[in-house]
């Protein structure tokens, strides 16, 4: 089963998984295996950052700020879409 | 009518119809395309080029055997520069540790490899080659210790379908992230294997519910994407998600088709990327056009609830089995040849105990 991700975590897309920008269609992308997922901005900003290094409490923290917006809701973003990633095997922490 | 089509974001490149194995459900055409006049490496760079400037954003780069190109590094490397998603599709047979790294090196970006069975004898008869299981094995092994995202892919067919779970279980096992476990679909040379590989419907069903079972067993430590089989359903596929709308197909030879198998409707001309750029292709070929939007669809079609789901399901299988390629695809129960599938499945199961047509390249021309 998919582990719970921890304030300590740090998410990682895994090989095989990268952000491109799409000149054609003019927005952000995520390739995967057999996978074309389009991203948000506030996705994107969120995928840029998992690079393994970063917790995901820096990650919350950072954006946060970015965003001007309150830690809470950010974070229940981030969770969610992290999740849901994480159970397609698209991110690993 | 001229659609204005969205611009495709994937390309499998059949690199070459050369392979060493035998699978009777092979997708590629019965008439298969020999080595000489196979494109050239700068042709197939060119093909390649156009495509990422086209909007194309994943390459799959498949066969045949694609490690029976030489230039398969250099291809790789060519995609890699232009930013594509490269997916290697291998049966294994001709992978070394040298050429994994030096794919790794080129950038490939993602391996499938395929699996025949999880009992070995079984997957050597299945394949027409002795030792496959076990150098499939070995092969996964080199893909993983590579740092290669894998992926597994296996067929279901009768001599197969009571080991569906243990397939995905050798898929976890060969250190894969995701699974394809697919049902045989009747194209290519499963259409003269269909006897001996159609399950019985008691089986079909006993195979889908053990992967559906596992399917949430696994979940998080790997995705299992499940292909059902189509003789036993009411509803169609969404085939190829509708003709000439995401995807491509390039033969060895060069021919663009909207999916694997759309040669065998005869009445539509397939250009070639020797002579037309694949974006001429893609918006302006009549083939391309032929089927995309729904003015080419029947009444049935038209007006159903489903049809920008499914759009009308498969065309080669509405020609094979209805004889209009333009018809509702017989899987579905709508279709007024939906009663000839079940026909079908009880004549299969007279010709089970024949023995495999195997796929077999013809020999080299000696022209």
């Amino acid at each position: 089963m998919t582990q719970t991700l921890q304030a300590t975590s740090r998410p990682k897309l895994p090989r095989g998984v990268r952000l491109k920008h799409d000149e054609v269609r003019g927005e952000w992308l995520l390739l995967a295996p057999e996978r074309v997922i389009k991203t948000n901005g506030v996705a994107k900003a969120v995928l840029e950052r998992c690079s393994g290094t970063l917790t995901l409490q820096d990650i919350i923290a950072d954006l946060a700020q970015n965003f001007d917006a309150p830690e809470a809701r950010i974070e229940a973003d981030v969770r969610a879409l992290l999740m849901a990633l994480a159970e397609k095997r698209l991110l690993d922490f | 009518m001229k659609m204005t089509a969205p611009a495709p974001v994937g390309l499998l490149a059949e690199l070459t119809h050369r392979c060493p194995l035998g699978c009777p459900y092979c997708s590629n055409p019965l008439a298969l395309e020999g080595r000489d006049g196979e494109l050239t490496t700068d042709e197939w760079k060119r093909v390649f080029s156009e495509a990422a400037a086209l909007g194309v954003l994943q390459v799959h780069l498949s066969g045949g055997e694609p490690l029976s190109r030489r230039d398969l590094t250099e291809i790789v490397s060519h995609c890699a520069s232009l930013g594509l998603y490269t997916n290697l599709i291998t049966s294994g047979i001709g992978m070394n540790g040298k050429l994994a790294k030096a794919l790794a090196y080129a950038g490939l970006d993602h391996v499938q490899l395929s699996i025949q069975d999880a009992d070995a004898a079984s997957a050597d008869k299945i394949a027409g080659y002795a030792g496959a299981f076990a150098k499939k094995r070995e092969v996964a092994a080199l893909i993983t210790a590579e740092g290669f995202p894998l992926t597994v892919n296996a067929v279901i067919h009768r001599a197969n379908a009571t080991r569906a779970g243990a397939m995905l279980d050798m898929a976890v096992a060969l250190g894969a992230r995701r699974v394809e476990i697919a049902h045989v679909q009747y194209y290519g040379w499963a259409v003269p294997n269909r006897g001996q590989l159609m399950p019985s419907r008691a089986a079909a069903e006993a195979a889908v519910a053990e992967v559906e079972r596992k399917k949430h067993e696994l979940a998080g430590t790997i995705v299992v994407d499940h292909v059902v089989p189509d003789y036993h359903a009411r509803l169609p596929k969404a085939c190829m998600s509708g003709w000439g709308r995401r995807t491509l197909n390039i033969t060895p030879q060069g021919k663009a088709l909207p999916c694997h198998a759309a040669e065998t409707i005869e009445h539509l001309t397939f250009w070639n990327v020797r002579d037309k750029s694949l974006a001429d292709i893609w918006f302006e070929s009549p083939a391309f056009n032929a089927y995309r939007g729904t003015a080419w669809m029947n009444e049935t079609c038209r007006t159903c609830e489903r049809r920008d789901i499914d759009h009308g399901g498969c065309r080669c299988q509405a020609l094979a089995l209805a004889g209009d390629a333009a018809a509702t695809d017989p899987v579905c129960h709508k279709s007024p040849h939906h009663a000839r599938l079940a026909e079908i499945l009880a004549s299969d199961m007279e010709t089970a105990s024949a023995p495999y047509h195997y796929r077999r390249v013809p020999a080299r021309s000696l022209a």
